[in-house]
């Protein structure tokens, strides 16, 4: 019976169930696991066997990995996996856009799971022609991004029936809040600001994750460039901004700069201290919590809709305690 | 027991060439020691033992019978890193070197003075316009593309540099400066307009640019840029007795039989492709090329003909180094190596100005 239990463990691209159950724990281990053929986020074929040390690039494919519960797996972390706090008890690889390929690979990872635009591209090519599987995840900034971004870290870590599970749960959660949001009158206007260095204000345009998250919330954005831009003084008197949003953790924020600023001074958005101060990953990492995110967005800019509450779930349970 | 040591003393005095052979040899042991210890060094946790039984089956043509992870690690990863730090190294300093020898002043750099930002702004071209311009362009045709748009940057810079700063044989410190500042400062401008027009892939690769690194070296990347070093590097000999001829005045060095023209043509060239090339595969590096030569000028005196090769050995082995720092310091993350060449590079230059503050006329 072993012979055959064996047999059928190590027939490639076999992913049964019963495999593992029959499977004694210590045989397991010695055992190469199923294998799977992943098409990423950059239309590679990837073949995934080995699970279990994931080394996970970008905030939101680590809260996905934790909500899927398979925080032992992950071996590594960037320097944008700050949710949750367990996340940050992990090696550091650096920030996702100024990764090392030999610093990544000297951790022994079985698996590198990376969101798309992680970089620099030099060495993310180094790191998907070395031997260990590289998946890259989507990251599209729309409520059906969500959704594809957790089935894909959920597929790519061997779980897609729980992937499937948390994506539903997640996408319901975003409706309900979208369909509330849908019947608010005249949307209002808003700006996202990145930063404020040197007093250059530095905005979101069209295609950013901040524009996905107004769309979200049912904010329409003030500024129309692609991207984040630099604005002019004067095209931000001009766009004349109802919110304003940027973000910040525990007072340290572009907040006080913004009102300081003249050309902000003029907007309503700070004449009528409508500035907002969220956590960066919270609001822009499109993951788990997004639903949580663009509720309280939605709430704060329009707290004459009555959004129901969305339910309590694992993943969203420390959400409020990380806002500002 | 004093006399030995005082006519020691006074052959070396009187023997600087015999201390410039030295001195090679000094700094390409210190070139090959930094390069093995860095390809021996890094963030996986390789012992010497096994980097050397991976180095000599890779050599032997034994890959097969390795440890794949190991063996992309050492022969993939780490070895074409440290030899185009190595190169890099050597070219910035050997340009460095040949360009305080045309300018005859001490404080040209292709980073200072506007030669790196030339080469970069080049490349930067290529990757943002490239695409529109050139829509069916293979990549094995690209890749050699921007080595060669960085030389064109870099020479057409230098031989600017040189027609502004230069009059009557007489290079003012002061205009070269400031024409390096006029030009950084285009750069800029041009690059500016370029990240408005880019997308954010391009702009991420717009600040490797400024940034500078060995992160993601090749086997690829070093065979792109050898075309260029190496005809620099056999070029730069044939230079050494007519810069040193020079550094009395172009109207002397043209009586001692110099072909004036014809060596600032050549140093031209010679500066403008080895810069381009190392810009070309890893960005603006600032300093080496103006700490190894200084160091030297120091320790042997200004003779180029030991001068050129010492510092493109010690100019290795300083990169080699910082890079070896750069990757282990905060394993498995890893600093930017603009940060450490900067922070010695800084301190050094300013040493350098307040200790020739009395010299220097701006």
């Amino acid at each position: 019976m072993i012979t055959q239990t064996l047999f059928r463990a190590v027939t490639p691209a076999r992913r049964t169930l019963s495999c593992a159950v029959i499977l004694a724990a210590a045989l397991a281990a010695c055992l190469p696991a199923a294998a799977d053929t992943i098409v990423d986020a950059e239309g590679r074929r990837v073949e995934v066997t080995d699970r279990s040390r994931i080394v996970s690039i970008g905030g939101a494919v680590t809260e996905i990995l934790f909500a899927l519960g398979l925080a032992d797996q992950v071996i590594a972390v960037d320097t944008t996996s700050t949710y949750p706090a367990a996340a940050q008890a992990k090696p550091d690889v650096g920030y996702m856009r100024a990764l090392s390929s030999e610093g990544v690979l000297s951790l022994g990872p079985s698996l590198i799971l990376a969101v798309k635009g992680s970089g620099p591209k030099d060495v993310v090519d180094v790191l998907a022609t070395a031997s260990v599987p590289m998946v890259m995840i989507p990251d599209e900034p729309t409520a059906a991004g969500v959704g594809a971004k957790i089935r894909a870290v959920a597929a790519a870590a061997g779980v897609p029936e729980k992937g499937e599970e948390l994506a539903k749960a997640v996408e319901a959660d975003l409706k309900t809040v979208t369909d509330a949001v849908g019947k608010a009158g005249a949307q209002h206007s808003a700006a996202f600001v990145l930063s404020m260095a040197n007093g250059a204000p530095l905005l979101a345009g069209d295609h950013t994750s901040a524009a996905g998250m107004f769309a979200l919330a049912g904010l329409r954005n003030a500024f129309a460039f692609d991207g984040f831009k630099p604005a002019s003084p004067e095209a931000i008197v001009e766009a004349a901004p109802a919110i304003i949003v940027t973000m910040g953790r525990g007072g340290h924020d572009a907040t006080d700069a913004i009102r300081q600023n003249p050309a902000f001074a003029t907007t309503p958005a700070v004449k009528d201290g409508r500035i907002l101060a969220f956590d960066g990953a919270y609001l822009l990492n499109f993951g788990p919590r997004t639903a949580e995110a663009a509720r309280e967005l939605a709430m704060t800019v329009y707290p004459e809709l009555a959004i129901p509450p969305l339910a309590r779930h694992p993943w969203t349970e420390t959400a409020a305690a990380a806002k500002p | 027991m004093s006399l030995p040591t005082a006519t020691a003393r006074r052959a070396g005095a009187g023997d600087r060439s015999s201390r410039g052979r030295q001195a090679v040899l000094v700094a390409a042991t210190l070139a090959v020691a930094a390069g093995l210890v860095s390809v021996a060094a890094g963030a996986a946790g390789l012992s010497l033992g096994e980097v050397v039984h991976i180095l000599w089956a890779g050599a032997t043509g034994q890959r097969h019978t390795l440890p794949v992870g190991a063996a992309t690690i050492i022969l993939d990863i780490r070895l074409p890193r440290v030899l185009l730090a190595l190169l890099v190294g050597a070219s910035l300093a050997l340009s460095g070197a040949a360009m305080q020898g045309l300018f005859r002043n001490p404080l040209a750099d292709p980073g200072i003075v506007g030669v790196s930002s030339g080469a970069a702004l080049a490349a930067v071209i290529v990757i943002v316009l490239g695409p529109t311009l050139m829509p069916f362009m293979p990549a094995a045709i690209s890749r050699h593309l921007l080595p060669l748009a960085a030389f064109f940057g870099g020479l057409g810079t230098t031989a600017l540099l040189y027609r502004l700063a230069t009059r009557e044989g007489q290079t003012s410190i002061a205009t070269m400066l400031l024409v390096g500042i006029a030009l950084a400062a285009l750069g800029g401008a041009i690059t500016g307009i370029l990240i408005f027009i880019s997308d954010d892939q391009q702009l991420r690769e717009l600040t490797f640019w400024t940034m500078g690194g060995f992160g993601g070296a090749t086997w690829l990347k070093l065979a792109a840029a050898l075309p260029l070093i190496v005809p620099a590097f056999i070029a730069a000999p044939f230079m050494a007795r007519g810069l040193n001829a020079l550094a009395l005045g172009e109207a002397e060095a043209f009586h001692l039989g110099i072909e004036v023209e014809r060596l600032k043509g050549l140093a031209i060239l010679v500066i403008a492709a080895a810069v381009g090339a190392a810009v070309a595969v890893s960005g603006i590096i600032g300093f080496v090329g103006l700490v190894a030569p200084h160091l030297l000028r120091v320790a042997i005196g200004p003779d180029h003909r030991t001068l050129l090769p010492a510092a493109a050995f010690l100019g290795a082995a300083l990169l080699a180094i910082a890079d070896l720092i750069a990757r282990t310091s905060v394993a498995p993350a890893e600093m930017p190596i603009g940060i450490l060449t900067a922070l010695i590079g800084a301190p050094f230059f300013l040493w350098l100005l307040l200790r020739r503050r009395g010299a220097l006329v701006l």
